[in-house]
Order: structure tokens, then sequence, then C-alpha cells
């Protein structure tokens, strides 16, 4: 466990280390400068900020001095947006609401995608199957700003209103629904249709004919016997998704107003602040090589066959 | 009615001095079983009856889509959707299988009678220690039974089947098991209720022959030591010959033949018997000798035809036998044969007996 571990995270760093240089690269081909506004200053002030900010040097510099800092956990300042805040500071504030959001989303979409999945194989081609699949395929089909949206025109109103167009942490609870729902709609229906296919297969598997002929309850045949095979694949996606979900939902956040680590992704690339760019990127992608660690570690956990190293512990 | 037969085999079942009880143990009577399927009503078993007495071994002898296992899986009530018991009757120890709820059918399963299946390798839950999975059926039946001893029986069972390390073996899972391992494992799962009937779906099958032999030596002890009825369900001759008192040779839905052990092997009086037999390899072959395959496949059963199923691969088919479905012909002690060939020599010998 311990070798697996290290073997792991040393190819942690070298992919993050990729994925911040690509992430610099891509982000200084894109044309105009964290500088320009509506007012362009001058050329000597640009000067004066570039020299400032060290954008003045060449690009493999700038590369090397942002390494060397982001290993003293010093990812820079903000250039624009949150003008000289450190971007640590950023990711730490915000990144606590988005997570907020996209556990609430996350959890519900667990706890609902997949028992539905589970219904929807025991009564493979009744009605209920059939209903499932028709909202599944809805909700899967349907872009997040679509659901995001329609909820908004369609429920929303004042902060007084059961439920706030514009996200207010005061508000309480109540903020949180419609944003959570728009955000686990996607998930939920996914997982519940991958659950729905991998306790199919699993409901056909010798192993529950043995439990049914050994006289258990159904009960205990689907939820003991059934289920915890089913959930491998349903544990593969998750993963990922955790990361990305509590990351912050991009287009949910800008929809509902949510200041959370998601807007900024995109804020920061639309004002090109360099480090902030740099900042949400790696930070994401941490994020997304920890979770995927974490969800080898479960499978360990939920599938005795799978041994992280070779000859097991 | 129900109360009658009760009453009659409860008498039957009396103990003897031995403490081995005798009489019927389970008595079926011209079942049927269909699966309902977009293309038509598959009738998988078209009215089979037989009896089981108290600690007999019966081989139910057939090849693929014979219904053998079909049969079975009707005494456990685990058909599964589209398939249905249409007509018949399955009574075991006096009660009618077939008339209890499904909440009975639970506490009957794996209690009464238990069933161990073809394949080893896929048959336990591979996320689940085998200790875990021996303890659960256990206290599936026995809710009061403390987890310490249940664990204790499982244990015990493990080291009856032939297991090693019993206490090592009880943490692992299926995957650390080779196959013979594993079938020893659903083994000593099946008998862990001391049931009173063990339905053993093609259980050497998928193992190799010097395991199947192990497995077979095994099943002849443990039957010896718990008395329990087993059926048999293979379509390997020497197994039968090998552990069963008596067979039943199952076609197309149908039993053509069944008799003991003996009678099926030296008398057999069903051309798909006899058949079977010559398809067998020799060991004491002269030279050479090529097998003699049963020429053609089964028959449709979609579309059963109306007289014997066997009819269209038969050496000795006749008019009759593709019109009119054969009636059983008594043979002599417990051996009966449906083939119109021994409809005829019965007539026959009556004429004879008529005449002299």
């Amino acid at each position: 466990m311990a070798k697996y571990t290290l073997k792991r995270l040393g190819m942690a760093i070298i992919t993050l280390l990729l994925v911040a240089c690509i992430t610099f690269l891509l982000m200084n081909t894109i044309p105009g400068s964290p500088w320009l506004t509506e007012k362009t200053p001058s050329q000597a002030t640009i000067d004066a900020l570039n020299e400032k900010y060290g954008l003045n040097e060449p690009e493999i510099v700038q590369l090397g001095k942002y390494f060397k800092n982001l290993f003293k956990g010093d990812m820079g300042v903000s250039l624009k947006m949150q003008k000289n805040r450190p971007v640590v500071d950023i990711i730490l504030e915000m990144f606590p609401v988005s997570a907020k959001i996209g556990a609430i989303a996350l959890l519900w979409a667990v706890l609902v995608g997949v028992p539905l999945g589970c219904i929807a194989a025991y009564n493979r081609g009744k009605w209920v199957d059939s209903l499932l699949r028709i909202v599944g395929t809805i909700g899967i089909s349907m872009p997040s700003f679509v659901v995001a949206s329609l909820l908004l025109t369609g429920l929303g109103g004042s902060d007084d209103s059961i439920f706030p167009t514009i996200f207010k942490a005061s508000l309480g609870a109540k903020a949180y629904i419609l944003p959570c729902f728009a955000l686990g709609l996607y998930p939920m229906c996914y997982i519940s249709r991958q659950a729905r296919s991998s306790m199919l297969d699993a409901l056909g598997q010798d192993y529950i004919k043995t439990a049914r002929a050994k006289g258990l309850k159904n009960s205990a045949v689907i939820f003991k016997h059934a289920l915890r095979n089913a959930l491998i694949p349903v544990i593969t996606y998750l993963g990922p998704q955790i990361a990305f979900t509590l990351c912050g939902g991009f287009v949910v956040e800008t929809v509902f107003s949510v200041p959370g680590l998601g807007r900024y992704f995109i804020q920061s690339i639309q004002n090109r602040d360099y480090p902030l760019i740099m900042g949400t990127t790696v930070f994401l992608a941490a994020f997304i090589i920890f979770m995927n660690f974490f969800v080898d570690i479960l499978y360990v956990v939920v599938d005795p066959r799978i041994k992280l190293e070779k000859g097991g512990e | 009615m129900k109360n009658g037969r009760k009453k009659a085999s409860t008498s039957a079942a009396s103990k003897t001095a031995l403490g081995k009880k005798e009489g019927k143990l389970l008595e079926v009577n011209d079942l049927k079983v269909s699966f309902f399927t977009p293309a038509g009503e598959v009738k998988a078993v078209g009215g089979i009856s037989y009896d089981l007495n108290y600690g007999e071994v019966m081989g139910i002898v057939g090849e693929s889509g014979s219904g053998k296992s079909v049969e079975a899986y009707s005494i456990m009530g685990l058909l599964q959707s589209p398939g249905k018991v249409v007509g018949g009757s399955i009574i075991f120890e006096g009660e009618d299988v077939l008339a209890k709820s499904k909440e009975e059918m639970t506490s009957f399963r794996g209690n009464k009678v238990s069933m161990i299946f073809q394949n080893p390798m896929t048959s336990l839950n591979p996320v689940y220690t085998v200790g875990n999975q021996l303890v659960e059926a256990l206290r599936a039946h026995n809710k009061d039974i403390s987890a310490a001893e249940a664990k204790k029986r499982a244990a015990e069972m493990l080291d009856m089947v032939g297991i090693n390390n019993v206490e090592k073996r009880m943490k692992q899972y299926p995957h650390e098991f080779s196959g013979g391992m594993r079938q020893r494992v659903m083994i000593a799962m099946g008998l862990i209720c001391n049931p009173k009937l063990l339905i053993a779906d093609e259980p050497t099958t998928a193992l190799d022959v010097t395991i199947q032999a192990q497995i077979i030596e095994l099943m002849k002890e443990l039957q010896q030591k718990t008395q329990m009825g087993i059926i048999f369900i293979t379509h390997n001759l020497g197994v039968v010959a090998e552990i069963c008192d008596k067979v039943s040779v199952m076609y197309a839905g149908r039993i053509v033949e069944k008799g003991s052990v003996n009678d099926i092997f030296y008398k057999p009086s069903h051309p798909y018997t006899v058949g079977l037999l010559r398809s067998m390899p020799r060991v004491d072959a002269q030279e050479y000798e090529r097998l003699i395959p049963i020429e053609g496949t089964p028959v449709d059963m979609l579309n059963p035809p109306d007289g014997c199923p066997f009819a269209p691969r038969c050496e000795s088919c006749m008019q009759i036998c593709l019109k009119k479905m054969p009636p059983y012909v008594e043979m002599g002690d417990g051996h009966s044969s449906a083939c119109w060939l021994r409809v005829q020599e019965k007539m026959k010998d009556k004429e004879a007996k008529n005449n002299g």
C-alpha cells in the first residue's frame, strides 16, 4: 500500500506539472493582456505593470518562477479580478461555497440515482422502468444551462420567495435548493442509468441464483448481494465527477450568481488574470487526481478481488 | 384434499428402527412448465411424474434443453419469468410446494431443499468472504443462532466437505479458492441447514475429471452420513452409475424412461436410452471404435410434435410414433418406458398368453 501510494504520488506530481505547462502555454497564446480595459492605459503604465508582475520576462523564466513559488505554496497574486490578493486566498474563500453546493448536489444525485436505478432494474420492462428511462434520458440530454434557466424562469423569485433567484449565503437553506437541484440533475440521471445497467448485470449472475436458493429474502438478495457488485461502475464515474462538481458547476454558478470557484474559472480567462487561471486549473487538476486515487482505494474496499499492488497484502 | 394427502404421507413417513425415514419424500405428478416467450409458449416440461423416497438418490439424465434444470427450478420455486408452472403438483413431505406463498417458499428454500449449481466459479458472490456466505445461509433459517455458534457450525461444515485450514479459509474470498474447492463450499452451504433433499444441477460439469471424481465421492459420502435425498441432474451417464439409485431419462420435456440404475444400464427399453448408452466410450473396447452419436437434433419445443418427440431421430420409428404419444409401459419393478415398441411387445405377450 505504501509503495503504491508513493508511486501514485510521483505520477500525480508529474501530471500536475504537465497540466500547469500546458495551461501556461495555452494561456499565453490567447491574445490580449490583463491590462486591457475600456480605458486602455498608456504604454508606460503597461510597461510598469508588466515589470511589477514579472510579465516582461521570457515565458520560460516566468514558468520556472511559477513552479518555484508553487512548491512553496505560493500561487501568485491576482492581477485584475481581486487585485493583488493572493490566489491561494481567493481559492480558499471560493472553494467552500462551491464545495458545499457540489456536495449537496452529488449527495442527492447518489441517494436518488442509485435507488432509482435499482428500482428500474428490478422492474425491467415494466412501466416504472420505461418512465424512469424517459426521465433519465431527458435529464442527460438537457444541458445544465437549460435546466438552470428553466428553473430560474419557472420558479425563481425574490429573496423572500421559496426559491430565490440570486444565491446569497445569508438566505440560508432555501438559497441552495435551485442551484443544487440544477447541478445534481445530470449526475443523478447518469448514475441511475449506470446503476440500472450494472444492477441488471448483477441480478443475472449465478451468485444471485445461489442467494435465492439459500432462501434469502428478496431484500437481502438485492441489497446485500446484487447492489455491492453493481456499485463498482458507479464509483468509477463518481470519482472525477466529485472533483468537477465540488469545484463548481461553471454554468450553474453563473446562472444563479453563486460566488463560487466555478465562476472564477471562466472570468479569470476572460480577464486574462494569468495567476488566477493557473491557480484554479492546477487546483482542479490536483483535486481530480486525488479523487481518482481515492476511487482506487474505494475499489479495494468494495471489491476484494482488486489488489492495489502485485501480491497484495 | 390437501389434508388427506398430508395424513397419508406422514403415516408413510414414519421412522423405522434405524432412525432412517421411509416413504416418499417428494412426489412430482404430471408437472408442466412453460416459458411464455414472444414467439409463443415453449413447453419446457410437458408433464413429468416421479417419486423420490427418503435417502434415495435419483439421477435425471438428458441432453441440453430437455427440461432437466427447469424441472429442478420449479421444485425450488426459482423459475424466472417468463417461466411458469402450468400444471401438475409437487408434493414435498406431504405439502404442496406449488401452493406455498412467497414467504413460505423463502423459508422452504435452502432449509428443506438445497440446490447446488453447475458453475462453482460464478456461484459464490465475489465480494463476500466464504465464511460470511456460509453463515448467512445458516442464519437465514435459524434466526436464534448466535453469530459465534453460526461461525462454528460453518467451520464444521467446511471441515466436513474436506477443506483444510478452516479458520483461515473462512476469512478468504471465493477467488482465493480453486474450482473444486468452491464446489465443496457450495456443497457445505447447501447442507448447512440439514436439508432433506439436495438438488445438484450438473455439479461436476464445469470441473476437470479428477476433481469430478472427488466431488462425486464426497457427495456419496455425505449422502450416506446425512441420509438426505439427492436429485442429481447430469448428462454424464458415468456419474449416474457412480452415485444414483435410480434414473429418469428426459427427452424434450418428458421422462421417456425411468428405472433403477441396473435397469437403465443393462435393460434399456427406450431407443433414446439405448442411443445414449451407445454414445458413451467403452473401457472394454477391443480396438479403436468410433462413438455412435444419436443422429438429428432435438425437436423444436415451440411446436412439439403430436407423436413421440424422439420419433424423428428414432431408428425403429413406426407410423403410430409420429401420430400419438406413447403411454408408459411397466417393465417391472419401478422400471417404465414410454415407447410404442414396448406397447407392441406387451400386446403380443398378452395375445400369446390368451392363445396359449
